[in-house]
């Protein structure tokens, strides 16, 4: 799960991670309150406007803009960043939607840095990375400089150590700007270490980290993705929730107990499992690539489902517009096929089958599931392995768009 | 011979008495396993299907059973620590089943395990582990296993399944299916899994079933390269996934460009391993490879 810049800040707020002073805007008059706030508590004319979308690189997408001429500068910038379509390298070619600004100080900053801390599957420790390439992308450091990136792991019965925080910080030469920062720094890494356990992050990033003029070090953005499996034990993350930049169709299934992610593709699929219902698209993908046929989403129902989750699945698809076709590729182990097959004809039922559908049953019950399907009177075809059922729905597809 | 479990390996099951629990208890007992007891706090003294004594803790129900093996059920909130309860008590295999625990919780796990020699976790969030024809543990249909000679190792069910059916259908047995699991921080990986197989004389051959995200497979393959002389047939799923989706499983997304498809094939494939060019090729791979 991902949050916004400022409810990020928030958090860095409570663990004692030091921000610059902001308020986040809804409207374009709250924006002006906040910057006029701003400008009385900081008496200075400089504020920063930033759009709130869960995607990077909002800077260079011109969804963050510094307001030196006061309050009504901001209100101006906030004016044309509230409401743009705001295109980044993460949003894809249509761009996401600024719904909310964080309204900022702007800062006399001496350095940029970068600090994150990610979940590191190799070490299955909690890693933390710094570099003095800050406001660059980590991952082209990463790839062009990585003798640039300083990386320590926690011991997580032990946690993070002092000497941990003093290596990355004479790494990163702070002492350059007094001893002060060293200190400074290693109390930002003790709090930054506390957040990223007790919330449950996946991954958390301040890029830049700035040093200031006075030896300060503050975080200047925040980035923190959840590990969604802890949520039972953060209620309040619900309150943090930005539906608005969630596809509403994996929200959607999101309730149903269901994993879906859009696709671009035209072939709606079907499956039980997350491994399968990767192959199953790939599969598609590998015999219709020459015939432009992709598949149009990666649905999982899982290993339990029931009956009304899957006539659920089953309608999130054809409700797509975009699907020409169906492939329903079923490996029942725990679920089982007649299951699968009656959630399939109560929900083709329901809404009309109107795309071709091909159905592959294997496992637990599959005579049963089988007959489900012949004697519902439905147009199925059936097919005997996953790629019979691909190369069947490819050409479905295929003769569908002739 | 087979590896991690045999006809000898005596089972004890926690969250025996919850939903999943007891309905895949008893379709491991129907299958043949030795299940000796189970735990649920609080329901100590009861009897599972008439039969299988529940304890309160696995401490006593290994020390009451002499229970080898764990094979856990029980929900996210309480699984870390039914796990490190099972390695407490002195069980020298646990199998994880339990879908959605905090990796943060994993991470502590995974400390106490490096720090105790002699147990293996295989999971979470995984299928388990079967010997057809003489222990199945864990979630997996047993009828669509046959005895044989390959070994299965693989981060994901169903395609596990789909794997041993396409086997079962040549004609071609199975030494020991090993479900890994689809978390990004768990117990044995691939490398360890290949281990047992190149060793185990009763092993001819292995399908590796890997995903998107992290670099298991790619350790797997410097592993094939260097230390195996059994053919190994891999498929990789998520050719197709887009990059910073999760992909239904927690590990199985490709973060800042890594972890992608492309990469595992190559690596795999530079190391000696066949990839299969679809999943419904897997076992026809293994068969070509084998009759060389």
């Amino acid at each position: 799960m991902k949050i916004h810049e400022y409810q990020a800040k928030q958090l860095f707020l409570k663990y004692g991670v030091p921000i610059p002073k902001g308020y986040p805007a809804f409207t374009l008059d709250e924006a002006e309150a906040a910057a006029k706030r701003l400008v009385d508590e900081t008496k200075s004319e400089v504020v920063v406007v930033k759009a709130q979308i869960h995607a990077g690189g909002r800077g260079k997408g011109g969804g963050v803009k510094v307001a030196k001429g006061g309050v009504k500068e901001a209100r101006e910038l906030s004016q044309k960043i509230l409401g743009m379509q705001l295109v980044t390298h993460q949003t894809g070619p249509e761009g996401q939607k600024v719904r909310r600004l964080y309204i900022e100080q702007g800062l006399a900053m001496e350095r940029e840095l970068y600090l994150g801390a990610v979940v590191d599957r190799d070490t299955r420790r909690i890693a933390f990375m710094a570099s003095t390439e800050g406001g660059m992308e980590i991952e082209k450091v990463a790839a062009e400089t990585p003798e640039k990136i300083l990386t320590v792991f926690v011991d997580p019965i032990v946690g993070l150590s002092a000497y941990q925080s003093r290596q990355l910080a004479f790494g990163l030469g702070l002492e350059k700007h007094g001893k002060e920062t060293v200190g400074k720094f290693a109390k930002l890494m003790a709090a930054f270490y506390e957040l990223f356990v007790k919330e449950d992050c996946s991954l958390c990033e301040i890029n830049p980290l700035v040093v200031l003029k006075n030896g300060d070090v503050v975080a200047l953005d925040g980035k923190i993705n959840f590990d969604d499996n802890a949520e039972f034990r953060h209620k309040e993350w619900e309150t943090l929730r930005d539906v608005e930049e969630e596809d509403p169709i994996e929200l959607e299934a999101k309730h149903a107990g269901l994993n879906y992610v859009s696709l671009d593709g035209n072939v709606g699929c079907l499956v039980n499992g997350a491994g399968l219902a990767m192959a199953t698209m790939d599969i598609i993908k590998h015999f219709g690539k020459d015939r432009g046929v992709a598949p149009a989403n990666f649905l999982d129902v899982g290993g339990g489902a029931n009956q009304e989750q899957v006539t659920k699945a089953f309608k999130m698809i054809l409700r797509s517009p975009k699907v020409k076709a169906i492939f329903v590729n079923i490996f029942g182990g725990i679920m089982k096929c007649d299951v699968i097959a009656s959630g399939v004809v109560a929900a083709a039922r329901e809404l009309g089958l109107n795309v071709p559908l091909v159905v592959r049953l294997e496992g637990t019950n599959v005579d049963l599931g089988r007959k489900i399907l012949s004697e519902s009177g439905l147009k199925i075809e059936a097919a005997t392995t996953m790629a019979d059922g691909a190369k069947k729905v490819v050409a479905a597809v295929a003769e569908a768009s002739r | 011979m087979s590896i991690l479990v045999g006809k000898q390996t005596k089972v004890l099951v926690q969250g025996i008495t919850g939903g999943a629990g007891s309905f895949h208890a008893k379709q491991m007992m129907e299958y043949g396993t030795n299940v000796v007891a189970g735990v649920t706090p609080t329901r100590g003294g009861e009897k599972f299907e008439g039969k299988v004594p529940v304890f309160d803790t696995v401490a006593r129900g290994v020390k009451e059973t002499g229970a080898d093996t764990s094979c856990i059920f029980v929900p996210p909130p309480g699984a870390a620590d039914a796990i490190l309860e099972a390695i407490d008590a002195g069980c020298s295999l646990v199998i994880c089943i339990t879908e959605g625990i905090p990796v943060m919780d994993m991470i502590k796990v995974r400390k106490v395990l490096e720090t105790t020699p002699g147990v293996r976790l295989v999971g979470p969030n995984c299928p388990g582990v079967i010997t057809p024809g003489a222990c199945k543990i864990g979630i997996m249909p047993g009828h669509i296993h046959k005895a044989g000679h390959i070994g299965v190792v693989s981060r994901s069910g169903t395609l596990t399944y789909e794997a041993v059916g396409q086997l079962t259908a040549l004609g071609i047995g199975q030494s020991t299916c090993v479900g890994i699991g689809g978390d990004p921080v768990s117990g044995m990986d691939f490398v360890d899994v290949l281990t047992l197989f190149q060793a185990d004389p009763d092993t001819h051959g292995v399908i590796m079933i890997g995903e998107i995200g992290g670099g298991a497979e790619e350790r797997a393959a410097k592993f094939i390269k260097e230390k195996m002389n059994k053919p190994v047939a891999a498929f990789i799923a998520g050719t197709t996934a887009p990059e910073g989706k999760r992909m239904g499983h927690a590990g199985a997304i490709i973060a800042g460009g890594k972890g992608t498809a492309a990469e595992k094939i190559a690596a795999l494939e530079a190391a000696g391993a066949r990839v299969a060019p679809t999943p419904s090729d897997m076992a026809a791979t293994l068969q070509a490879m084998m009759k060389k």
